[in-house]
């Protein structure tokens, strides 16, 4: 993974990044996604959401649980983003939802992903029985289906941000522990780990220093997968009324929206503030992920940067192994 | 042959592995479900309802053990216990209602989607660089970043309620009454029509994003520059070589597409009110009615694991090499 990394900064990437100097792989990783397009847009959008969890609520001069005008008014000066069919504040109950659901998102995505690759790393490193044992529960759980279990856990435990939380990490890790058990099989069969076990290095400090550094990019992309999952998941879960309702999250944003029949009243602005943010987290996401993407898979990257190295071979476009050259094209 | 038995093997499990989080669960949470429905429906349960609850879940004095085997013999037998929402109806009945429109409408959304997603994805890729292939992936990713129900909520709003060219809510007419007329099935049609596209738009970006990494791959490889190189037409080099092969590893996600829009189907449903599985789901929520949310999760699993068999076994069916196996 090193060496594809190294080659994509050689080659220069879409962007116009210069081919970074530094070659340790956690730093080199970080500084081609910043020179990335499609990343630093991503990262720029995922940081304005994170400033607008911490910092919104305090620019905001309504109460996001206050009743403060008439139900289902329309955007204007006092209410940029109109009232909720209660006579709340829109913009402040978008703002206010960021911070529950982002915590919910980013802690999930953390833990689903810090699970998954404990369980997927162990049995791909040891393989034999408890590789089966574990990829046996991997795959059950992997097959059930989510959101349905989801909703049947979480209508038993007690209504909450918590609850949601459980509930997401347990439908969440199975595909996180797959995808790093087969690069764990892949990476132990490697002449470093032959060589630090037979320099009688310990099974922990293999795993740890020595493998690990060599998936941060996949673990990385297992985080993010796991935090859109965990977002997507969280804001269904309580659109259902399965959270706590009373807790202003953009799930229950879209909750209330729904109960109070705001779209068979024509009241879009309670809705469209909500589903635009969520999905331009999940974008901003998947963007970072495509990102890492093409940076340890130089097939998928970029368009211009596959033309433009079309170009530097003297080959025509449309064709990905052009052996002939077909004239009067 | 042995990789069909194998997964198997593997659905059985899921199976039984479902079947007993479905008999857990309720055990391992404070209090007992069946007393906090009775509490809840005080003076609307008979009291003869509390034992047959009891039963249904199969609370009883007897040892864990004999319990789980007593709820196992139950569940074979079909026996999903009594719905509270729609007491005295049994959860197999009130599930009844709901599983064929949930099968129809998803059936019908994914089939959409993954036979247009797959067809862009290798056009797209055909035209590298082109315009096709830069715009798509971004939008179709972008409108993959709402979540299904949000979609469900503005397409209800854009071309429901403010054209009015799509009925609302519910799966057919309340004016016509269900019978293989042709009335009947335009009305079906036209009220599957909002929900579909909303499922189809959400879950296209994935489908074509698939085809179009397996299709890089499968365009580097030799024979389909031995194929340019006889000269065979640019049109069947596409799809008789290329897209025929880069549509294998799609069919394998395929299975795991079916589950995942079932889950988001669930939400839809909710939004345009389809007596599906997922309004089921929704009503035994929001009435507490265990046993029938429960029968649901349990039909939906199986009906997962169901369409995964008949994915590997179509796979099997398409690629030879694991025949050969």
């Amino acid at each position: 993974m090193q060496v594809a990394n190294q080659s994509v900064a050689q080659m220069g990437e879409a962007g116009g990044v210069k081919p970074v100097a530094r070659r340790s792989p956690r730093t080199g990783l970080l500084w081609q996604l910043l020179g990335n397009r499609k990343a630093s847009v991503g990262v720029g959008l995922v940081l304005f959401f994170i400033a607008m969890a911490l910092f919104g609520p305090l620019l905001v001069s309504h109460d996001p649980g206050a009743f403060v005008g008439a139900p289902h008014e329309a955007p204007s000066a006092e209410f940029p983003l109109g009232t909720t069919g209660q006579g709340q504040d829109v913009l402040a109950q978008t703002v206010a939802g960021a911070r529950t659901s982002l915590t919910v998102g980013f802690i999930v995505g953390l833990t689903v992903m810090v699970i998954g690759a404990i369980i997927g790393m162990t049995a791909g490193y040891f393989g034999g029985w408890v590789d089966s044992a574990l990829s046996l529960l991997t795959n059950v759980f992997l097959i059930i289906p989510g959101m349905p279990m989801a909703v049947v856990i979480a209508a038993y435990l007690r209504p909450g941000p918590v609850t949601i939380g459980v509930v997401l990490v347990v439908t969440g890790w199975a595909w996180n522990a797959r995808v790093l058990r087969s690069q764990m099989l892949a990476l132990r069969e490697k002449d470093f780990v032959s060589a630090a076990l037979v320099s009688g290095e310990g099974h922990l400090r293999i795993i740890f220093r020595e493998i690990l550094p060599n998936m941060t990019s996949l673990l990385m992309s297992g985080f993010i997968s796991a935090t859109i999952y965990a977002i997507g998941a969280q804001v269904g879960l309580e659109f259902l009324g399965i959270g706590d309702v009373g807790v202003v999250t953009w799930g229950t944003n879209l909750y209330w929206a729904s109960n109070n029949a705001a779209l068979l009243t024509g009241a879009w602005w309670t809705v469209v503030p909500t589903g635009v943010c969520v999905a331009l987290v999940g974008f901003a996401l998947v963007l970072i992920n495509f990102a890492i993407d093409e940076m340890t898979n130089p097939r998928l990257r970029t368009d211009r940067g596959w033309t433009r190295m079309l170009k530097l071979n003297k080959l025509e476009e449309g064709l990905s192994t052009p052996v002939v050259k077909r004239h009067g094209r | 042959m042995r990789h069909l038995l194998k997964n198997l093997g593997l659905y059985a499990l899921a199976a039984w592995a479902s079947l007993t989080l479905n008999f857990i669960i309720p055990r391992m949470m404070p209090g007992d479900p069946a007393s906090a429905m009775f509490a809840r429906f005080a003076g609307q349960l008979q009291p003869e309802a509390i034992e047959a609850l009891r039963a249904a879940f199969g609370f009883t004095n007897e040892p864990l053990l004999q319990q789980y085997f007593t709820y196992l013999s139950h569940m074979f037998q079909g026996d999903l216990g009594i719905s509270v929402a729609y007491f005295p109806a049994s959860v197999t009945e009130v599930i009844g209602t709901g599983l064929g429109w949930t099968l129809l409408l998803s059936g019908t959304a994914v089939m959409i989607s993954f036979a247009l997603g797959s067809l862009l994805g290798v056009i797209a890729t055909w035209r590298r660089g082109g315009w096709l292939d830069s715009t798509l992936p971004p939008l179709l990713s972008f409108l993959g970043a709402f979540p299904y129900f949000w979609l469900a909520m503005v397409v209800l709003y854009g071309l429901g309620y403010s054209l009015g060219a799509f009925p609302l809510r519910h799966a057919y007419s309340d004016m016509i009454a269900p019978s293989l007329s042709g009335e009947f099935i335009a009305s079906v049609a036209e009220h599957m029509v909002l929900p579909a596209t909303s499922i189809v738009v959400a879950s296209l970006g994935g489908w074509m994003l698939g085809m179009r990494s397996t299709m890089v791959g499968v365009l580097a490889e030799d024979y389909i520059s031995l194929a340019n190189a006889k000269g065979l037409s640019q049109g069947r080099i596409m799809f008789h070589y290329a897209a025929r092969n880069a549509l294998l590893p799609n069919i394998t996600g395929f299975g795991m597409a079916i589950g995942f829009v079932l889950s988001g189907s669930l939400l839809t449903e909710i939004v345009f009110s389809y007596p599906g599985q997922g309004y089921l789901l929704i009503q035994a929520v929001r009435n507490q009615d265990y046993p029938l949310m429960q029968g649901i999760f349990l039909t939906i699993t199986l009906a997962v694991l169901g369409a995964n068999l008949l994915v590997d076994i179509l796979y099997v069916w398409l690629d030879p090499r694991t025949r050969a196996r």
